[in-house]
């Protein structure tokens, strides 16, 4: 599959000296909603900024839309046909929403009025009111309006759901499926909310110090990895961790847990030649594969 | 039909709606020639990715369970008539063979075979239609 709309290779940069992305790769292919998903200081933001061309990166190659982002002029042009949602959800506090909105809706020629009307509508946000009179779920829906409104082929959103309270939040994800549906737009999202993720993603991506741990179609990782729980008479024998497709492995008393994927059936084999007492093999969830990936245990 | 989607749960989320759908299907609530929710319709309703019910689709379409027309969205299918005339035919030549062959055994031969089967087919049909005079 070629038709990405983010393509990230190699992608570094550090801080005073200090490594915040280590050699990232990252695809987002078109029409997909990716869940981007690490602990604080992964490199999350960065990595949204990178791509932003808020910052400069010290390594690595760039592709949005198909095209190489390798200068101010081409990360302009990606730009334009993107829509951001920040963290700190920063507007004109001098404005009131009606103003907020066609200051913006000026910066773009494919401003969607139908989804502008729509949202105001299903926000319930009042024209007339004064952008630092808005409670931060109101602001939160006032930036998403803006950036959806644009009619983005691309929606790039930092944590868009913080601070929303759980209705509004179903809200939002709504919304995005919808966007995802009728007009295949490509979404891109840090969060926190792993439920969030799981209930609207049809990809994942999780980052632990700088570095991609998991990248994939959610559905197929479900597949994939599987927990597979021994109970051994004594201490759990030491071959299990060279065993071939163990990713994690966690030993409490006469019990090891392995997280693993790939030919699980062969692995299973192999563990019952170390004649442990009991083997169960479990699903696993997002919440499963995020905290082993991101515990350095 | 009322779907249900466990989203933490370890089971892929296709397969989940797969299941749900082909439940749907088996206890009558929505029946062969019956249109199927659009995708847009069940990603907006139950707030999840339009790519992953896409996905069950094409599976139920792959299991022959549902058909996709483009342009006018997705069907159950007709339970096949042309399979269950094949079964027919099939029960049929069963009933037929042993007949056939004791009638070849007490010396019958195949002109005359045919000739007492058409026969009777005939005999059959005017059976039925004294039948149908006669009530």
């Amino acid at each position: 599959m070629n038709d990405m709309i983010i393509a990230a290779d190699g992608l570094s940069k550090s801080y005073d000296g200090k490594p915040a992305l280590r050699s990232l790769h990252l695809e987002v292919p078109r029409g997909s909603i990716c869940g981007f998903l690490g602990r604080n200081g992964a490199g999350k933001t960065t990595t949204l900024k990178l791509l932003l061309g808020m910052l400069r990166r010290d390594a690595g190659a760039i592709r949005m839309f198909g095209e190489p982002i390798d200068s101010e002029a081409s990360s302009i042009a990606a730009r334009r046909r993107l829509g951001f949602v920040s963290e700190d959800k920063e507007l004109y506090p001098f404005m009131t929403i009606d103003q907020t909105i066609r200051f913006t809706r000026a910066f773009f020629p494919g401003w969607r009025r139908d989804l502008e009307e729509k949202y105001l509508d299903l926000f319930q946000l009042p024209r007339k009111k004064a952008v630092p009179k808005l409670s931060k779920g109101m602001r939160t829906q006032l930036m998403l309006l803006l950036a959806m409104a644009r009619g983005a082929e691309l929606l790039l959103m930092d944590e868009p759901t913080s601070g929303l309270d759980p209705a509004m939040t179903e809200d939002v994800l709504q919304i995005l499926a919808d966007l995802a549906a009728s007009d295949g737009t490509t979404i891109f999202f840090s969060s926190h909310q792993l439920a969030e993720v799981e209930q609207i993603c049809d990809r994942v991506c999780i980052i632990d110090q700088g570095q991609s741990v998991i990248d994939g179609v959610l559905d197929d990782l479900k597949s994939d990895y599987r927990r597979i729980l021994l109970v051994f008479d004594g201490e759990p024998p030491r071959e299990l961790a060279e065993l071939d497709g163990v990713d994690h492995l966690r030993q409490r008393g006469r019990t090891a847990s392995l997280l693993a994927h790939g030919d699980v059936d062969a692995l299973v084999d192999r563990a019952r030649e170390l004649k442990p007492s009991s083997v169960e093999v479990r699903p696993v969830t997002l919440k499963e594969l995020f905290l082993d990936h991101v515990r350095g245990e | 039909m009322n779907l249900r989607i466990n989203f933490a749960s370890g089971v892929p989320i296709y397969q989940q709606l797969m299941e749900q759908i082909k439940h749907a299907v088996d206890t009558g609530a929505i029946r062969g020639g019956e249109q199927l929710p659009t995708i847009r319709k069940i990603a907006e309703e139950l707030a999840m990715n339009p790519n992953t019910v896409a996905r069950a689709y094409r599976e139920l379409e792959r299991e022959g369970i549902i058909e996709v027309r483009h342009g006018s969205g997705a069907y159950v299918g007709m339970p096949s008539t042309s399979s269950a005339k094949v079964a027919g035919i099939r029960k049929a030549a069963e009933v037929l063979r042993p007949a056939m062959e004791r009638g070849l055994a007490i010396g019958l031969s195949e002109p005359e075979l045919r000739r007492v089967f058409e026969d009777e087919l005939s005999r059959l049909r005017d059976d039925a239609a004294a039948e149908r005079r006669g009530n």
